[in-house]
């Protein structure tokens, strides 16, 4: 494998891996904050145990995210140097003001969140929350500002051949970010709500003694799941659309449309096709459907592979524009098929709730328990078509990926930090998945870790000296 | 003043920021397993450092973006060149950043053991990557012209910049040491006051050992002369007052001669690099300065703009945080780490 290669897998690894827990710390920060401003309407204990809960499990990932958030910001300028050369002057920007404007106020109000319970008062203490929560959006908006760059740049010249920013609105305008930015946002937020879904579903069904405890946030929990997935589709929907026009080669190879299609073109379910020979051996398609995804209205041609092929060559000089297709065609079926399971989910779920006859659908609740696995999946699926789907370009149209990695950087040191990483990251996978597990199955009422050690406390330790 | 230099500033700021309120975590991180020898004493020291830790660490994240802002080039030269180095520091960062959360959330002795000795062992790698790089930085590297560092890993392991690794883990183990001396528990504070001793003395030796080193080594005495000025005066002077107010129990002071030998020396550093930001062994003129490796005047101007606004709320939401947690922790309190 070539350093680019290497460099690639290594950013697609680290980014992916970051990406599973970040939706979760979005999405539950801002579930927290609502359980923790119910928490002080009604003042029931189980209601603080609850949230005392969740906020351990909040924690656990919020870390995990946090530390892997740091290598991402370094990964640009260790294998993406020359990259970094070329956009820093517009990328660098969205990304200081991430952590000057969201990173600060995530991580000095959960500090005060978790230390805080009995110095603040009920009120600076559920604020605490709502910043954090804010804070973990902001983030999520500066960053997806510097990603919606590389996809649609804009507000910028090239100068001595590299990139400067001449309009900073233009950035923050970038039609992008728009579709992308609300996307991925409610994306989150349904993320954040399944995984509270899901945990309160297990009690729900297997320890009955919890029932009332964890009725009311797998209500909340449902309600945010349901608006945000059905938000997301409709999103996802414009997004879809706005590829059309933007970056109609990624819509292309989403679609496995080698050729342009006539006016009424379908849509396919599932195709099964040799990328190479272009051989389609099976296809499911739906008539009209990709026109009416496409435009709003039943016809309406999109654009083929070798057409845009011969359209950049002469745009962009010879070279090989196409995206790997059948990632980008499954990543975006799999992301749309459970974006629909998850709506199909949250809504049924509703509507159980709406009947009061939740908790007597054992079946539903084993359901909705698994349930959190859709959005972690669909979230990665997303980015895989969106980063993949760019390829070859690293800034579309200005740089290919090829030209972006660092020149003095080896293949074998990129071969360690990759190697090194990962097992890192598979270790820290599985130690931040069996704590999880352990304070769910201990649930709201965890045993005293520290019952013994209080006797330890007391005793004033002897001091020897150095 | 230069739009450039005023961004330089900035970077010098916030390493600055950075290594004062992370130094001291780095310091309670490299202490924990030695001066904490209860596992309740272990708890108390983090408990010192919980609430602000993190926060603390977004001052080296800022750093970060902001130096990919304003000097893109500057990022790209030093994240490219220093590649290895910056991987261990990365791999430190994360091992101390999930051992703190992780320790305390199973009672297994051997758990927390295993925990402790990692956040040891990651907080002292932040210390040992920025001595070395520090060390390299004011000696200058192997840069060719397309900016791009090719001296290869080793050669950034001189005896220079190990000695400047060595002298940062030691300004940092004291700065913990004098910081706990403020916030831990009286039993551990005592302790930490008389450990700083002992540590002082270690660190001063190393530091003024690198200083001296510096005038043979380091690019800025033919330019800046033997003098170098109030600021690095003002550092070392810093450095021996810890010593004069560790025996009169001037805690407070202490602490803040040790917050301004490391604040000042920072400073030092980028005072001797200006204008330039690494400067090239292979040809004085492939060296990147703060204008060849600058953003554009307009980037500049909307990160001011961005920081001027932005940045006094952050310090004043931060300086909060510290007043809420400004009282010394007891062995009473209920440990979250």
């Amino acid at each position: 494998m070539t350093q680019e290669g290497l460099a690639r897998l290594q950013f697609g690894t680290m980014t992916i891996y970051h990406f599973l827990f970040v939706p979760i710390t979005i999405g539950l920060s801002f579930l927290l904050a609502i359980l923790e401003t119910r928490y002080w309407r009604t003042r029931k204990p189980e209601d603080k145990k609850v949230l005392d809960f969740f906020g351990r499990l909040f924690l656990i990932n919020f870390a995990v995210g946090v530390v892997t958030g740091i290598l991402q910001e370094f990964q640009f300028g260790m294998n993406w140097s020359n990259y970094s050369r070329f956009v820093g002057d517009v990328f660098g920007a969205p990304l200081a003001v991430e952590a000057l404007a969201a990173f600060f106020l995530e991580s000095t109000f959960i500090g005060l969140w978790v230390f805080g319970w009995d110095k603040l008062s009920p009120r600076l203490h559920t604020w605490t929350m709502w910043l954090v929560a804010i804070g973990t959006s902001l983030s999520a908006f500066w960053i997806l500002t510097a990603n919606s760059f590389m996809q649609e740049p804009v507000g910028y010249k090239i100068v001595h051949g590299h990139a400067e920013m001449v309009n900073f609105f233009a950035l923050l305008g970038n039609p992008q970010l728009w579709v992308e930015f609300p996307h991925v946002e409610v994306g989150a937020l349904s993320t954040g709500a399944f995984f509270v879904v899901s945990i309160s579903a297990y009690f729900l069904l297997f320890r009955p003694e919890y029932r009332d405890w964890f009725l009311p946030p797998f209500r909340i929990g449902l309600l945010v799941a349901a608006t945000g997935s059905v938000l997301a589709i409709v999103i996802g929907h414009e997004q879809a659309q706005h590829l059309i026009v933007a970056q109609p080669m990624k819509m292309a190879a989403s679609e496995a449309l080698w050729h342009t299609t006539g006016l009424h073109a379908a849509w396919s379910v599932v195709a099964f096709f040799n990328p190479v020979t272009h051989h389609t051996w099976f296809s499911l398609s739906i008539p009209d459907l990709l026109s009416i995804l496409a435009y709003n209205r039943l016809s309406g041609r999109v654009l083929g592979i070798s057409e845009l092929q011969a359209l950049y060559v002469h745009r962009y000089g010879p070279g090989y524009y196409v995206p790997p297709v059948l990632v980008t065609f499954w990543s975006f079926r799999i992301m749309v098929l459970f974006g629909f399971l998850m709506a199909g989910v949250a809504i049924w779920g509703l509507v159980l709730v709406y009947k009061r006859r939740v908790a007597d659908r054992p079946r539903y609740l084993k359901i909705a328990m698994w349930a959190v696995g859709l959005p972690l999946i669909a979230n990665i699926m997303g980015w895989v078509m969106t980063e993949v789907g760019r390829q070859p370009w690293i800034v579309f149209g200005l740089q290919k990926t090829i030209d972006g990695v660092s020149p003095n950087v080896s293949l074998t040191e990129v071969l360690i930090t990759l190697i090194g990483f990962t097992v890192l990251y598979a270790i820290m996978g599985v130690i931040e998945v069996r704590l999880l597990l352990k304070f769910i199955r201990w649930g709201p009422e965890p045993p005293d870790l520290e019952a013994d050690e209080a006797e330890v406390a007391s005793e004033t330790p002897s001091i020897s000296p150095f | 003043m230069s739009l450039e230099t005023l961004w330089f500033a900035v970077i010098a700021v916030l390493f600055m920021g950075y290594l004062f309120l992370e130094g001291f975590d780095y310091g309670v991180g490299m202490l924990l397993p030695f001066l904490g020898r209860t596992d309740q004493e272990r708890r108390a020291l983090l408990a010192t450092i919980g609430p602000v830790w993190d926060a603390n660490e977004v001052w080296l994240i800022t750093a970060g973006g902001a130096l990919f802002a304003a000097f893109p080039n500057w990022y790209a030269t030093l994240f490219s060149g220093f590649y290895l180095g910056l991987a261990l520091l990365l791999g430190g960062l994360i091992v101390r950043g999930v051992g703190i959360e992780f320790r305390s959330k199973d009672r297994h002795p051997a758990w927390r053991r295993r925990w402790d000795a990692l956040i040891a062992v990651g907080s002292a790698i932040p210390p040992i990557v920025w001595g070395l790089a520090m060390g390299n930085m004011l000696h200058g590297v192997a840069i060719n012209a397309q900016m791009n560092y090719v001296g290869g890993f080793l050669a950034l392991i001189n005896p220079y910049a190990v000695l400047g690794a060595i002298a940062a883990v030691l300004l940092f183990l004291l700065h913990g040491a004098l910081y706990l001396d403020l916030k831990a528990p009286e039993a551990l504070a005592e302790r930490a006051h008389r450990w700083a001793y002992p540590i002082g003395i270690a660190a001063t030796v190393s530091y003024f050992l690198f200083v001296v080193l510096s005038y043979f080594y380091a690019n800025f005495v033919h330019r800046l002369g033997v003098d170098p000025g109030p600021i690095p005066i003002m550092a070392g002077l810093s450095m021996v007052a810890i010593r004069v107010f560790l025996p009169g129990r001037h805690r407070v002071a202490a602490f803040w001669a040790g917050a301004l030998t490391i604040v000042l020396s920072t400073a030092s550093v980028f005072l001797a690099l200006y204008p330039r930001v690494m400067i090239s062994t292979l040809n004085p003129r492939w060296s990147l300065t703060i204008y060849n490796a600058a953003s554009n005047p307009y980037s500049l101007k909307v990160m001011t703009i961005v920081a001027v606004t932005v940045l006094p709320i952050v310090l004043a939401y931060q300086a909060w945080s510290y007043w809420i947690f400004r009282r010394r922790v007891s062995f009473k309190d209920t440990f979250h780490y």
